[in-house]
């Protein structure tokens, strides 16, 4: 690193901020108390530097120092810590070169020969005042190895042809799209994309996430937990309390009495339907259901309230029968008709709906 | 209490330090040595060196003893106290690569270094340092910077401890060095190579731990180890800051601080280190007397018969004036000297200053003491500005402003103080009213456990001066500044022979005439003792005996000169503005004819028929010691057991205290004594704060 100072020429004995600066100023002042306001130093050096052509002079220095009230000698040794702070001037596009390994690897010493033809020495501007360049250190973008940066924008996938072609258009005011320069979406593969093509991994039904938890209104569609795998009682989450005495909130609901049980009938063997078309039952609710005696849509769609009831307390999970309307799907499906997510189950598009050892 | 208290196992001893310690002060209690670079007692930590490394058996890495506080360490897991090895292998090897390490980039020009000798990395490299060097590639070099004409930088040298970092940010309180950019590139400077204006800037040149900061002035003078050490005290100022005179030869070729932590800690200001200069140029080393209009060289016999023909006029008709750097000694002999000649005219104050009359001690010294504005809570400065007139006492109140939350308020020049306070005016006319004044620092001032008052000198020499002390002193007494284990009022002096001579009761006789009678043209003769601050233009009708060491004001209007000894050649009593006696020695021989004052006065005395009844110094310290015992308490300042003599009210004669504005004491800070205007550094630093472009720095 070379050593770092003030072009005290250049910069002149004066530097205001933009009259456009100051709300950004008063953002990052209204960040601190007042008296600690020194913290913004930083992005007020930032700003000072944006406002003074790409590069921070003595004068700017001195105003932010005035600005937060902190000696000089302190802004100073700020603005020569971080090497984002340039104390020479510098072009209207100033390029910053990674030289860092992974770009190395991928050619950045190409590109400096190109900016050493095409501009000079590092820090040197072109004489239109366009161009000027640097060698920096890893901008984290070596996906794209070998990379530049370009006032505030990305230039990626660089070869000395194409930056040098971007160097010219910059030079002769032409704007150039920031981004990758080969045929790339950002850091995808180059040409599209060449693994993770199954289209079940992008539309959540590997996982049977159709949406995300807790959004309002989203029902959750999980699979139905691993019963045996479960504790037999539900830990008591849902409580109140009152008088210091806690109460499962589950408690004040009549525990559903053994009457309600649906009813059951013999199926013979090949005659059951694939509970696992409704929505909401997987393997291992379709299996629990199976041991109650409940093989048909039919059975399900003519549970009264009750049986609801019994059989979400039999099987630990309250409410989610309705949640998921069991019993409208199971009617559909009774009557031969099909439901959205009965055809993609017919589709074998669903994952957590199929037998187990098929999957 | 016990559970404040940290039990460690230190190599193998077992010691108990409060938690608030730092493992490297842990360590020193248990007698072990810990080397370090960055470290600094009167610093805050950086912890950056390195070199400090301990073992802590069970941490996985070394441990910098100096940031590890030993409150932050836990038990073994036995519940046994924590072992720390400041020896073995182990830390051999850490301190070793630290070593190795630092070594990389400084440069082998020892030889040529003047820190050479007492320099803490050569001293450390002896004894963790590699016999040769694995480094291979150039070393890094630095531009040197320009500090202005005290401090010479040789950066390539730097370690990057950032001690004179902390020293400007924390106890001189001037943000001005810093450390710019970073890693290999890292170096310390100015802010674009100003030059530093704090009146303590010379220190950085101690705290530095290699060659990097040395003294300019000293510049390839002298080694260490061929200089004659002799440990003095400062007359620059009224602290009577401890020093230590390095000699080579009948040459002073340094100054530097000794430690005393109720005077100077371990600082010493920019003009008691460089003045050293001044002791070898404009001295006055034979005896002169005015012939037709011109000086001339005599000897000391044709010089004591002027002196003794212009003694021979009416007592009435002769004054005797004390200036600002004289000793005791010599005061006691020329007062004596005066009285047996029926002379009632003497004094050492300024002209217009009217304290001490009154013979309370109490009332002309800084009772609460240097030490004490450590215990105040609030601090009310009139007509004084310490940063100037007590450069190092300056830093001490900083310190507790920064620390002990020291409130501080002003009436006078609003000045910058390094430390914030509230401006209450500029004349003594503030004082009346303060006490219900609604404001911050005068309810501070109010409520406090432990208030000071401090009245500047200078505010005493004008004509209400009287009326400001008793002003001063009165609101003292109304926010109870006075209590029997406080005594939170006093004067800070500017001039080191001051106290003293007042101690000596070198004021006005009986009818006596003070300083500006004297000095409005009213005498036939006139002795004058080191006076050159004075306004002598009046005088040109008297014919007068100039006594001093340098040729300045003073000796250039005398007609008869009678050469002395500075105060690095001699070994003599000065009382500084707390009261505290202090001792200076002899570090070098007077120059040529020149005689200590007293032994001048003495001889003299003979020459006129008035034999002054001691014939050694000794002698005469004797008769000091029983006209005023506390010429017998040496380095003790008396502080609160003052607080008696401050319980009563001071009478004032005159009426009340004016409107008219508080004038600076000291104009320029380095010009303020003969031996400064004589030293060319103080010349370079006084041309260097006025802005103008100095020799030095335009090297």
């Amino acid at each position: 690193m070379a050593l770092r100072r003030f072009d005290l020429e250049a910069g002149g004995d004066s530097f205001a901020f933009k009259p456009e600066t100051e709300p950004t100023i008063a953002f990052w002042l209204g960040k601190y108390p007042e008296d600690k306001k020194r913290s913004a130093v930083i992005p007020l050096l930032w700003l000072a530097q944006k406002d003074n052509a790409g590069w921070l002079s003595e004068p700017a220095m001195r105003e932010v120092a005035d600005r937060l009230e902190m000696p000089y000698i302190r802004v100073y040794e700020v603005a020569t810590f971080y090497t984002m702070f340039r104390l020479q001037p510098v072009g209207k596009h100033h390029i910053q070169l990674c030289g860092t390994t992974p770009c190395m690897l991928r050619g950045a010493n190409d590109l400096k020969e190109v900016c050493a033809k095409k501009i000079g020495k590092p820090m040197h501007v072109t004489d239109d005042g366009r161009l000027s360049w640097e060698e920096v250190e890893c901008l984290g973008a070596c996906v794209n190895a070998p990379m530049v940066q370009i006032n505030d924008y990305y230039y990626e996938d660089l070869t000395p042809e194409t930056f040098e072609e971007v160097l010219s258009k910059l030079q002769n005011g032409a704007d150039v799209k920031p981004g990758p320069f080969v045929d790339r979406l950002n850091s995808a593969p180059e040409g599209g994309a060449t693994s993770l093509l199954e289209a079940d991994l992008f539309d959540g039904s590997r996982n049977a996430i159709a949406s995300l938890p807790n959004l309002p209104g989203a029902a959750p569609d999980q699979p139905a937990p691993d019963a045996a795998a479960l504790p037999k009682e539900t830990p008591p989450t849902n409580t109140k309390r009152e008088n210091g005495k806690t109460t499962l909130i589950e408690d004040s609901k009549p525990t559903p009495k053994p009457e309600d049980k649906p009813e059951i009938i013999e199926v013979a063997d090949g005659e059951e339907d694939d509970l696992k078309r409704i929505k909401g039952i997987g393997p291992v609710n379709e299996k629990a259901l199976n041991e109650l005696g409940i093989f048909k849509f039919s059975q399900i769609a003519a549970w009264t309230p009750a049986n609801v009831d019994w059989v979400e307390d039999f099987m630990s999970f309250p409410g989610r029968i309705e949640r998921e309307d069991w019993i409208a799907q199971a009617k559909t499906l009774a009557e031969g008709a099909e439901t959205e997510f009965s055809k993609r189950v017919d589709a074998g598009e669903v994952e957590s709906s199929k037998d187990e050892g098929e999957a | 209490m016990s559970d404040d208290l940290f039990k460690l196992n230190i190599d193998g001893q077992e010691v108990e330090v409060p938690r608030s310690y730092t493992l490297m002060q842990a360590c020193e209690e248990a007698g072990a040595e810990i080397p370090r670079f960055c470290y600094h007692e009167r610093l805050s930590v950086a912890g950056n060196c390195r070199m400090c490394l301990v073992q802590w058996h069970g941490a996985p890495k070394p441990i910098a003893s100096c940031a590890q506080t030993v409150g932050d360490m836990r038990m073994n897991p036995d519940g046994t106290p924590p072992n720390i090895s400041t020896k073995g292998d182990y830390v051999e090897k850490a301190r070793n690569g630290v070593m190795e390490f630092l070594l990389i980039n400084h440069p082998l020009d020892c030889p040529i270094c003047d820190q050479g000798g007492e320099c803490d990395l050569q001293d450390q490299a002896v004894a963790y340092g590699r016999a040769d060097s694995r480094y291979e590639l150039n070393k890094r070099a630095v531009e040197d910077k320009n500090m202005g004409p005290l401090v010479k930088t040789i950066m390539t040298r730097c370690i990057q401890c950032t001690r004179c970092v902390r020293f400007a940010a924390e106890v001189a309180g001037v943000e001005e060095l810093g450390m710019i950019s970073r890693g290999e590139s890292a170096e310390i400077t100015t802010y674009l190579e100003e030059s530093l204006t704090s009146e303590l800037s010379g220190n950085v040149i101690d705290l530095c731990p290699v060659g990097a900061l040395t003294s300019k002035p000293y510049a390839y003078n002298a080694r260490p180890w061929e200089l004659r050490k002799t440990e003095s005290v400062d007359i620059m100022d009224a602290m009577g800051a401890n020093i230590r005179v390095d000699a080579k030869g009948d040459a002073v070729m340094r100054i530097m601080p000794v430690i005393n932590e109720e005077v100077n800690e371990e600082w010493l200001s920019d003009k008691s280190r460089f003045i050293w200069d001044g002791l070898a140029r404009q001295r006055l080393d034979k005896p002169y007397v005015r012939k037709d209009g011109k000086l001339t060289p005599v000897n000391w016999g044709e010089a004591f018969e002027a002196a003794k023909g212009a003694l021979s006029v009416a007592p009435e008709k002769i004054g005797f004036v004390a200036g600002d750097l004289i000793e005791v000694e010599q005061a006691k002999a020329a007062l004596d000297l005066a009285r047996a000649l029926g002379v009632q005219n003497t004094d050492c104050r300024p002209a217009g200053a009217n304290y001490g009359k009154s013979g309370v001690r109490e009332h002309y010294l800084l009772n609460p003491t240097l030490l004490g504005v450590e215990e105040a809570d609030a601090l009310l400065l009139i007509g004084t500005n310490p940063r100037l007139e007590a450069a190092v006492w300056n830093a001490r109140i900083r310190k507790a402003w920064l620390w002990n939350d020291l409130k501080v308020g002003v009436i006078g020049e609003a000045v910058d103080l390094t430390y914030d306070y509230e401006h209450l005016g500029d004349s003594p006319d503030a004082l009346k009213g303060l006490f219900n004044k609604d404001s911050a620092i005068a309810e501070a001032l109010r409520n406090a456990e432990r208030p000071m008052v401090i009245v500047g000198e200078s505010a005493l020499a004008r004509e209400d001066g009287d009326a400001i002390l008793a002003a001063a002193h009165d609101y003292a007494l109304e926010i109870q500044a006075i209590k029997d284990d406080w005594a939170g009022f006093g004067v800070l002096h500017t001039a080191a022979g001051r106290v003293g001579a007042l101690d000596t009761g070198f004021v006005p006789g009986e009818g006596g005439a003070d300083t500006a009678a004297m000095l409005s043209g009213d005498m036939e003769t006139l002795v004058l003792l080191g006076v050159d601050e004075a306004d002598l233009s009046k005088t040109s009708s008297a014919t007068m005996i100039y006594v001093g060491s340098h040729g300045d004001a003073g000796a250039s209007k005398a007609d008869i000169i009678l050469p002395s000894a500075a105060y690095t050649e001699m070994v003599a009593t000065y009382v500084n503005t707390e009261g505290r006696v202090q001792m200076t020695r002899r570090a070098v021989q007077p120059k040529g004819e020149a005689r200590e004052g007293w032994a001048i006065f003495r001889a003299l005395s003979d020459v006129v028929g008035k034999t002054l009844p001691y014939d050694s110094a000794d002698a005469l310290r004797e008769v000091l010691r029983e006209a005023n015992p506390i010429f017998a308490g040496l380095g003790y300042a008396p502080g609160h057991e003052g607080a008696d003599a401050l319980k009563a009210k001071i009478s004032v004669s005159s009426d009340g205290v004016s409107k008219a504005p508080f004038t600076a004491a000291i104009g320029d800070f380095y010009m303020t004594n003969p031996i400064a205007r004589a030293s060319k550094t103080m010349a370079e630093c006084s041309l260097q704060k006025q802005g103008l472009e100095t020799a030095v720095a335009a090297e």
